[in-house]
């Protein structure tokens, strides 16, 4: 470790009571005259030195309760009732000096988006010296303090970061620099909020391990906000679950998650594909429902309606908070049972193989793209070769700025593959761009995007959004395109009436299942999904999943598949390439690909990510990914890479994409047998 | 999807919701296996549908006293414009030998003028030909210039340079300037005055429109529309075209306001709307000279008359501005 100043070493004055104290509070809030009760008798408390993770669907309440701690509610939000406690102090009764020194010194906040909370146009190094400035240090103490604290961060050329502006910065790194800030006064609490969504697996696993490593030297409690139960369940001694504004079950984070005891709880739990589910094992099971309005205040249980061991009592009587054992609350009045709970989807689930003795239906051939940025030239794909058969789903992975996103849209002809680029389709040449293929080719193949807000048209209601391409596509009119338009809506468990609405009335899962059902109006072929599911919620993206391998079963339709999360990947997917720097590292089957041997960078990949099936060890990927604009020599992963060889061939040569079992392609200069032995292949 | 809630004074993501959106009907069946069911009660709340969220903003115009007040001094001027010469208790150019440069009494509530016409009758028929020209004349520009900022903003490159360098060419002189000299070399007349400020301000909204026409091109919307064989005139006018209508509406009622007030002054410099007819800008003009000799209510009460009808139509502007960017 670094060495730091006194004040830093010298561990923080420790109070004997919680930090927090949340006790049943409620938040309301005014929206044009009326009151919303928004988070319901939330009771909590952090020790000292504890981290407590709030986890939820978005809109369940956590981030208002975080923001409840620090008195920072919108300005028509207030807390109705009951008390938060911060280090002794209520918050509530706080003057504005009190509230200020508060802000300043027992508690820090980092948000989501480590892009949005410095100010971009002043250098970081200015940002990071003013918080120690505010604690009444000289410029020039401050400065040098400044570089100091980023090196606890473990950034390395703390120089350079704080010359820099932030949008020279990558989210990582942000991140850490922000981290750094809010830990410069060694607050008694420290808010984390969503603070590694935005960020990729990769960076996240490394800003995890440093938060985790920080509060062991910092001696600081963490509240831990996130929807992702895996990173919660790593980070966090004690867990919250939040539902609709209710805490429905606390306790040991390890046992929450090993034995739910709120069927809310079950629920989550068992919308995310674990322990190597696939889609042809069964179909994920979902929370059936809907949650409820903002603002309701029901007489009994707010889960009655999605909760499938709902007694006739749950509707009359709102549940207490049942002690279950140790230090544990369930808001169940069954929770005993909870475990039991049924399925909401039927398992069993047959798919029809993929047939992949036939000829590939997209076959890609030396695809590369280059753009200009300047007067340089960016590679942001090189010589990507890849067969999509029919009926199957290939999934890819890599971080951003792999060419996992440029890869789709030159397929697509969103964008021009360089010349010298084969593109075919069932043997037919396709044109670079879209304009230039036949109806039929443009029909063949569709995408559904990442961001339905983005891809689906504000003004036009759904019915429009999924007739025009029956009508442009499909070349159907009048009562046979009304027919097929309540087929593609039935298809996609919409209702006749929602044809009406425009997308901004529809929830997020609603608005992919409208985009879903027009990528599946010209009746396609291949279909691209683009991280179809990464905007949505656990129990939404299940069902979505549920839907994507439905749909392919009866339709007999190829996707290729684009995601950052590798449980969903490894769940639909027959077979993986990993992108790395525009080039394809690795091919095969899925379950090749992750039960191994691994590439280098795939391994460093699936040890990111963080599983609620126990931590494996992870393979640390030092530095960031390099600018496609100079790729390294040699092994374009040579930089990056733990198992680099000592021989200096990685530097100098590329590896050529080599077949090390049948199927199962690879681009590394470790031969397969030894990598299978230094990765110590346990079959995960 | 995280729960990420604003800290900045807005509400929450669930608090901004539309009552309507808050139904549960409306949340997501996607949570649900298979066949949503919809529980009873808030089937109700689902006829609503396009048309509510045009609604629910009629609703909060009304609700804003600006636009209120804006409205009510607008909608008088028009009543003024559409039945001036009933309304106005004296001929308005017919002037009257004994009485001229009479102070306001309660024959003359606003005097009368240097030929002893009625000021106050000459402010409310003025209220037409002016009110005439300036919205027909906003309404040219504005299907000029949003169509001009459409084809700039979809089609970029050379299109988008070379049209957008001779807009910059145009507009390096102040906009009074530009109309100015044209309607001297094409000699005044309400069709000239309306075609030449239509096209000036066609440019100038062209700007506005390009803007926003750039953000919408990037969404995946107009890719989706691409991949689908859409011609450009479809993406342009039926997937773009909608999405960008809130800045075309604040743009016209600004662009009235400016279209008022620059017609005023051609009129006050002898280039607009002709004598005899009354108009404001005219008027002030012509009573101008004699405001040394004390004449006040000449001038004062076309120029209040200007002035409250360019506030109105700011006011309304605001307040339309205020909802479409909620």
């Amino acid at each position: 470790m670094t060495a730091r100043t006194s004040a830093q070493a010298a561990p923080r004055q420790l109070t004997d009571g919680p930090v927090v104290d949340a006790a049943h509070v409620d938040v309301t809030y005014t929206v044009r005259g009326a009151d919303r009760l928004t988070v319901k008798d939330v009771s909590f408390q952090i020790g000292p030195q504890e981290s407590f993770g709030l986890v939820g669907e978005s809109g369940c309440g956590k981030s208002t309760m975080a923001l409840a701690i620090v008195r920072y509610l919108a300005r028509n939000g207030r807390v109705s009732k009951g008390s938060i406690t911060v280090a002794g102090q209520d918050v509530q009764a706080l003057g504005t000096h009190a509230l200020r020194e508060l802000r300043a010194r027992t508690i820090s906040m980092v948000y989501q988006e480590p892009g949005r909370a410095l100010n971009p146009s002043i250098r970081v190094g200015r940002q990071v010296a003013e918080v120690f400035e505010i604690a009444g240090l000289s410029k020039s103490e401050a400065a040098g303090r400044a570089e100091e604290s980023l090196r606890t961060v473990q950034i390395n050329d703390p120089g350079r970061v704080l010359q820099a502006y932030p949008h020279q910065l990558s989210g990582g790194m942000l991140q850490r620099v922000i981290i750094a800030m809010a830990l410069a006064r060694q607050p008694a609490l420290l808010i984390l909020d969503e603070p590694t969504t935005a960020l990729d697996a990769t960076v996240e696993a490394e800003i995890l391990e440093l938060v985790s490593a920080l509060r062991q030297e910092f001696h600081t409690a963490v509240l831990f906000i996130s929807h992702n139960l895996a990173v919660i369940a790593k980070m966090c001694d004690r867990v919250g679950v939040m539902y609709a504004g209710e805490l429905v079950e606390q306790g040991l984070a390890l046992q929450v998650f090993e034995e739910p005891r709120h069927p809310y709880t079950v629920g989550l739990l068992r919308c995310i594909p674990r322990r190597g589910q696939r889609k042809d094992h069964g179909r994920l099971d979902t929370i059936p429902g809907f949650l409820p309005a903002p603002g309701t205040v029901p007489v009994g249980c707010i889960f009655t309606q999605r909760c499938a061991i709902a007694q006739e009592r749950c509707e009359r009587e709102a549940p207490p908070m049942y002690p279950v054992g140790g230090d544990r609350i369930s808001r169940c009045h069954y929770h005993e049972r909870a475990p039991e709970l049924p399925r909401a989807t039927p398992e069993d689930v047959r798919l029809p193989a993929p047939d992949e003795a036939s000829a590939p239906v997209i076959s890609l051939r030396g695809v590369s793209k280059t753009f200009t940025a300047g007067k340089e030239p960016v590679h942001a794909l090189t010589g990507i070769d890849l067969d999509l058969h029919a009926g199957e789903t290939l999934g890819l992975v890599g971080e951003s700025g792999s060419g996992k996103t440029t890869l789709a849209r030159v397929l697509l002809g969103l964008s021009a593959a360089d010349d010298g680029s084969a593109l075919e389709m069932s043997g037919t040449k396709l044109a670079p761009l879209a304009p230039k293929r036949s109806r039929d080719q443009l029909r063949a193949m569709q995408i559904i995007f990442q961001n339905p807000d983005s891809a689906l048209n504000r003004r036009h209601s759904v019915r429009a959004i999924i007739s025009r391409p029956l009508t442009k596509l499909a070349g159907l009119s009048g009562k046979q395109r009304e027919a097929s338009l309540e087929e593609l809506v039935a298809s996609v468990r919409m209702q006749q009436r929602q044809l009406g609405l425009r997308p901004a009335q529809l929830s997020g899962g609603l608005k992919q299942r409208v985009a879903i059902a027009r990528a599946f109006a010209g009746d396609p072929r291949v279909l691209v999904c683009d991280e179809p599911t990464s905007a949505l919620d656990v129990s939404v993206q299940a069902a979505i999943l549920n839907l994507l391998a439905e749909l392919q079963g009866s339709k007999r339709v190829t996707y290729l598949f684009i995601s950052h999360d590798l449980g969903v990947v490894r769940y639909l997917s027959d077979r993986i390439a990993v992108l790395y720097l525009g080039r394809l590292q690795e091919y095969g089957e899925a379950e090749a690909v992750f039960t191994g041997p691994h590439h280098p960078y795939t391994e460093a990949l699936l040890s990111a990510v963080p599983s609620l099936d126990g931590t494996r060890e992870r393979i640390a990927l030092t530095g960031e990914i390099p600018s496609p604009a100079h790729p390294p020599s040699g092994c374009v992963f040579h930089t990056r890479c733990p198992r680099r060889l000592a021989s200096g061939v990685c530097e100098s040569t590329e590896p050529p994409l080599a077949e090390v079992e049948p199927g199962h392609f690879m681009r590394c200069h470790i031969p397969p047998d030894e990598l299978r032995q230094l990765q110590n292949v346990e079959g995960q | 999807m995280s729960g990420q809630e604003p800290a900045d004074g807005i509400p929450t993501p669930s608090a901004i919701k539309t009552p309507l959106e808050d139904s549960p009907a409306l949340l997501d069946p996607a949570a649900v296996g298979f066949v949503p069911q919809i529980t009873g009660g808030a089937a109700g709340a689902l006829d609503s549908s396009a048309g509510t969220i045009r609604r629910e903003n009629l609703r909060l115009l009304l609700r804003s006293p600006a636009f209120l007040m804006g409205a009510a001094i607008l909608l008088w001027w028009i009543v003024c414009a559409l039945f001036g010469k009933t309304i106005a208790p004296y001929n308005p150019v017919a002037g009257s030998l004994t009485a001229f440069n009479d102070p306001p009494s309660a024959a003359h509530l606003f005097g009368t003028d240097s030929l002893g016409r009625d000021v106050l009758s000459r402010t409310i028929v003025g209220a037409r030909g002016i009110l005439l020209v300036a919205f027909l004349a906003t309404v040219l520009g504005t299907v000029l210039g949003t169509s001009l900022g459409l084809v700039q903003g979809y089609f970029l490159g050379p299109v988008d340079s070379f049209v957008g360098r001779i807009i910059e060419a145009v507009l390096a002189l102040p906009v009074v300037i530009v109309a100015f000299l044209f309607v001297v070399a094409l000699s005044p007349s309400a069709p000239v005055l309306i075609v030449v400020i239509g096209l000036v301000f066609g440019l100038l909204i062209s700007r506005t429109v390009r803007t926003a026409v750039l953000q919408e091109r990037g969404l995946d919307y107009i890719a989706a529309a691409r991949l689908r064989d859409e011609g450009d005139a479809h993406i342009m006018f039926v997937e773009i075209l909608p999405n960008v209508m809130g800045p075309i509406l604040v743009e016209f009622t600004v662009r009235l306001g400016y279209a008022i007030f620059t017609i005023a002054s051609l009129s006050f410099l002898g280039f607009g709307i002709q004598p005899p007819t009354p108009d404001w800008g005219a008027d002030i003009s012509g009573a101008a000279q004699y405001l040394g000799a004390g004449y006040w209510w000449e001038t004062l009460f076309p120029a209040l008359a200007i002035a409250s009808l360019v506030v109105a139509i700011n006011l309304i502007a605001d307040s339309i501005e205020a909802v479409v960017i909620q």
